[in-house]
């Protein structure tokens, strides 16, 4: 099994030849479904190049570099990160809403930021280190 | 810790919150200790991977956001009271001058006088387009540091030391203004590191550049 790594999530898929996959599984770790004229998410398609489709299969390394996102992988390629694209990150910052996210709390709990809406949040971070 | 509580103790009536999140690799363990010793009430929330970094682009800690009643961030990532008076500091004996004292406790204070005026009269809100304009532009490099980070950080606590320490090197290589993936990197390595000689050598490199930028309040 090949894990794959996203910004906020991981999995494990049968992939093969870096990260050839099926498309429920590219569907599962990417958000983005396979339909004849692309890889698609709501009202938007990125069209797919004939070699990064075969049949059923998808070629998720080749999407996501389309989609102009980093893809990076550990040395034995079982192993792979697939990062943020700059343009989202940069158009999420510069939209209405703070972006939302969950984190546990030092017993596990998650708590989600959108929960604290109606109040003023004083978002802060630290380290020990 | 010590002074967001007693900031979110004076304001937890006035619909307002602090979200404390631990940047710590080493997993919420590590925290534990400092988070049950500030015995806080408000959110101490646990990032290993460092997520709120990615999403909003922070490069050190403490660095903070103000959000509104609405979710819109209405203060752009800002050093969240600390200075650089540090930098100035008797590495022997590890003190600062009492003036040094007096001016980092005096801009501490300004800072978290400011969050209270906010929270109390809506001062120091900017509005959306002089944040969007005070945002650091994620770039391709650093979207790919952060991918980078993350196999790295996975790569370590999986067993792949060196490898995951190779990860996160190249991470801090594509973006060397993240103070934190550096300090991150080298506390995983050994703790005490991150603030050993070689993060006073790049301290020292920084010249006239600030190590916490002062926010523009």
């Amino acid at each position: 099994m090949t894990k794959v790594l996203t910004p906020t999530d991981q999995f494990e898929v049968a992939a093969r030849d870096g990260l050839w996959m099926s498309a429920t599984d590219a569907e599962r770790v990417t958000g983005w479904t396979l339909k004849p004229e692309g890889m698609c998410r709501a009202e938007l398609c990125v069209p797919m190049p004939a070699s990064a489709v075969k049949g059923n299969e998808v070629d998720v390394e080749a999407f996501w570099t389309k989609l102009g996102g980093p893809v990076v992988a550990s040395d034995a390629r079982d192993v792979w990160a697939l990062g943020a694209p700059a343009d989202e990150r940069n158009a999420a910052l510069e939209g209405q809403q703070a972006p939302d996210f969950t984190l546990p709390g030092i017993d596990g709990t998650p708590r989600t930021l959108s929960q604290l809406r109606g109040k003023k949040v004083f978002l802060a971070t630290w380290a020990s280190w | 810790m010590p002074v967001w509580q007693a900031l979110y103790d004076e304001l937890k009536d006035k619909n307002f919150m602090v979200v404390a999140v631990a940047e710590e690799s080493r997993g919420a363990d590590h925290a534990r200790p400092w988070i049950e010793q500030a015995k806080s009430s408000y959110w101490q929330l646990i990032d290993t991977e460092h997520r709120l970094e990615d999403l909003y682009n922070l490069v050190n800690v403490p660095q903070a956001l103000w959000i509104d009643e609405q979710g819109r961030i209405v203060r752009p990532p800002e050093t969240a009271g600390s200075t650089d008076h540090f930098r100035r500091m008797d590495l022997k004996t590890r003190t600062m001058s009492p003036e040094d004292q007096a001016e980092r406790l005096a801009a501490r204070e300004a800072y978290l006088g400011a969050v209270r005026a906010w929270v109390t009269t809506g001062k120091h809100a900017l509005p959306a387009d002089s944040v969007r304009a005070n945002l650091p532009k994620v770039t391709p490099e650093i979207a790919e540091a952060r991918a980078r980070f993350r196999l790295g950080v996975w790569l370590r606590t999986h067993g792949s030391t060196v490898e995951g320490d190779r990860q996160m090197n190249e991470a801090s290589s594509l973006h060397p203004e993240s103070w934190s993936m550096w300090r991150q990197a080298a506390d995983l390595d050994e703790i005490g590191k991150a603030s050993g000689p070689d993060f006073w050598k790049r301290v020292q490199a920084l010249g006239e550049r600030p190590y916490y930028p002062p926010p523009k309040l």
